[in-house]
């Protein structure tokens, strides 16, 4: 077996699951505030993705005005969403709120299909092409820079999560509803500041997994994954979506590349598998299931 | 309104169809049903046929998930389970009908309590994901065995019902609608039970319903075993009806459009189910009519399959918001105003 071929692929792997991390993260902001369980999260990354493509490609913005309209606009619609559709739920069981995003995915999918069709598009290159190569290990730019991105954003929104107010105030949601309304926060926006957020993060995300994989409406597969890493982490853990992120990442690269592509969806699902027979919180998740 | 239903007897009070009004409407339905074939054409025997299979399937997900509580997005790789079987067996043995859909559903079947299996430890939404993950894992050997052709699927034989092959929607219909009211009113009197009970107690309050002696595990497997013999029954019929499995034809979306047709009918109603796998059946041929008749011409058709999902999307979404308990809970509102005319209350 070749070495550099395995640490090749490993590196790819992190490199691919730091981008699972990171739309991981803007379900999790979503999931500790408002414990809505977000499927959708797939077709967020997709709406991101289309409107920078509309904005670059569309009306020929410049890539450095693009991306944040893109990010903002994806904000606004987080926003429009948890107001219309998810503010109305509230109280409702849990799985009615998980229908909910169900059926929000399938409008999104639709809306897009109606404003760019069902082709294939690409997005304009804005990341440096020049190939990265450690030792004899070669690494897609795209790839490299897309886990940078990750990476930094990811930095950011811990940073943001310790030291900001509303930072302060999702993390005192998170943890107690009531407390945290009886102490002066306003929940409810809190509510609409943690769609905001994640829409943000999952527009950065869909942008550079456009990038580096081109978009189709069907991009909200991407979503599965993503579910995957965040139920093997843990719904409610930080931690567990870096984590998760970055080991389903490894574990779908190394499928791919030793057994088949067809593979890496099916080894992702065993490992989910494996990991709700053994943990069944997820590796870092709060244990609050009931447990009979 | 209605007068005279006083019960005078208990058997009278549990009757399945309780009053002589009831038994009058399904007697009409019945002979509408026995007719229909006669006087449709085969586009309306084919979205009959259609509908029927999808009221099997929605009817088998709505004990499990409206009747126990259990949220399952695998209802579809269940179907395809039952597909499968009844293609391998009609093709390689060429066993009856009937008997194909029975070990069809069977197979189905032991697939389902195989899943149900990590319901002991897990529920809600972890149990939703892991029945996700169990719908590709069942996918990738549909493409990957032997035995199921792999991508290319298989073709099955028409169905053979006394040396008479099924092969037009009109033949294959004595036997899909026949057997989707069978199985309807065996959905409806497994509530009258103690295990239908036992369900119903398990989804209100589960730590509840094991304090009172529900054994818990047993009856989650079982609603599961029941919940995927009808998917794997309706998957048979499918195949007969399509006469060709592939691993393409039981997608994810096919277990969320079940999903989104017993929310639509309305959740733990047999009714619901058959109301709400109707509707979603029939929105996105009612969706091809209203584009024909906009003057966009050629253009339309393009629109048509996104305007389905979004469709698709509002519909879940609005019924959700506006009217949690569906169509049947519309249903009921419309019947009382009937029985209570010309009084309000």
């Amino acid at each position: 077996m070749d070495i550099w071929f395995l640490i090749e692929i490993t590196l790819a792997g992190l490199a691919g699951g730091g981008l699972y991390a990171l739309a991981a993260l803007a379900f999790v902001i979503v999931y500790k505030a408002t414990r809505v369980v977000n499927l959708a999260i797939g077709e967020m990354l997709m709406i991101g993705a289309y409107t920078f493509f509309g904005l670059s490609t569309g009306l020929s913005w410049p890539v450095w005005l693009a991306i944040p309209g893109a990010v903002v606009a994806s904000a606004l619609i987080g926003g429009l969403i948890e107001r219309i559709a998810i503010r109305p739920m509230l109280g409702e069981p849990p799985i009615s709120v998980f229908m909910v995003t169900v059926g929000l995915s399938s409008i999104l999918v639709g809306v897009v299909e109606l404003a760019w069709g069902a082709d294939t598009h690409r997005l304009i290159e804005f990341m440096p092409r020049d190939p990265i190569v450690l030792g004899e290990a070669f690494i897609a730019p795209k790839v490299f820079y897309g886990f940078l991105t990750a990476l930094a954003l990811t930095l950011a929104v811990l940073l943001l999560f310790r030291f900001w107010r509303g930072g302060v105030a999702l993390r005192a949601t998170a943890s107690d509803q009531g407390a945290a309304y009886a102490m002066g926060i306003a929940v409810p926006r809190v509510f609409s500041l943690s769609w905001v957020a994640g829409a943000a993060i999952a527009a950065v995300a869909g942008i550079v997994v456009g990038s580096i994989g081109g978009l189709s409406p069907t991009m909200g597969i991407f979503g599965l994954s993503v579910l995957v890493v965040v139920i093997v982490g843990g719904l409610d853990s930080i931690a567990g979506a870096l984590v998760g992120g970055l080991l389903i990442g490894v574990v779908e690269s190394l499928a791919g590349g030793y057994l088949g592509g067809e593979y890496k969806l099916l080894t992702t699902f065993v490992v989910l598998v494996v990991v709700l027979m053994v943990r069944p919180y997820g590796l870092f998740g709060t244990r609050d299931i009931e447990r009979l | 309104m209605r007068i005279g239903t006083a019960k005078q007897s208990y058997a009278a009070d549990q009757a399945l169809f309780d009053s002589a009004t009831q038994r009058t409407w399904v007697l009409v339905l019945v002979l509408a049903l026995i007719a229909f074939p006669f006087v449709a054409d085969p586009y309306w025997l084919y979205l009959a046929c259609l509908v029927a299979i999808n009221i099997a399937s929605a009817t088998g997900l709505n004990i499990l998930t409206g009747y126990t509580g259990l949220v399952s997005l695998g209802q579809a790789a269940f179907m395809g389970i039952g597909a499968y079987t009844v293609a391998v067996l009609e093709q390689r043995l060429g066993t009856p009908a009937i008997l194909n859909l029975l070990i069809g559903g069977t197979v189905a079947m032991l697939g389902g309590v195989l899943v149900g299996i990590p319901s002991l430890r897990v529920k809600g939404l972890y149990l939703a994901i892991a029945t996700i993950a169990a719908s590709f894992i069942v996918h990738f050997l549909f493409a990957n065995l032997g035995v199921t052709g792999g991508t290319a699927g298989l073709s099955v034989p028409p169905a053979k019902i006394f040396g008479v092959a099924l092969d037009t929607s009109f033949r294959i219909y004595w036997l899909v609608v026949p057997v989707t009211a069978l199985m309807l009113l065996g959905a409806a009197n497994l509530f009258r039970t103690r295990i239908g009970r036992a369900f119903i107690a398990i989804r209100d309050r589960d730590i509840s319903a094991e304090v009172l002696g529900i054994p818990l595990l047993r009856y989650k497997l079982l609603s599961f075993a029941l919940s995927s013999f009808y998917a794997g029954v309706a998957g048979g019929l499918w195949a007969y009806f399509f006469r060709v499995v592939t691993p393409e034809s039981f997608p994810l979306q096919m277990s969320i459009f079940f999903l989104a047709a017993i929310i639509v009918g309305g959740m733990g109603t047999i009714l619901g189910a058959i109301l709400g796998a109707t509707f979603m059946t029939m929105v996105p041929e009612f969706l091809k009519l209203v584009v024909g008749w906009t003057s966009l011409g050629a253009d339309s058709l393009q629109y048509v399959a996104p305007i389905r999902i979004i469709v698709f999307g509002v519909l879940i979404v609005g019924f959700l918001v506006f009217e949690p308990h569906g169509l049947a809970e519309m249903w009921r509102r419309v019947r009382r105003f009937f029985h209570l005319w010309p009084f309000k209350h």
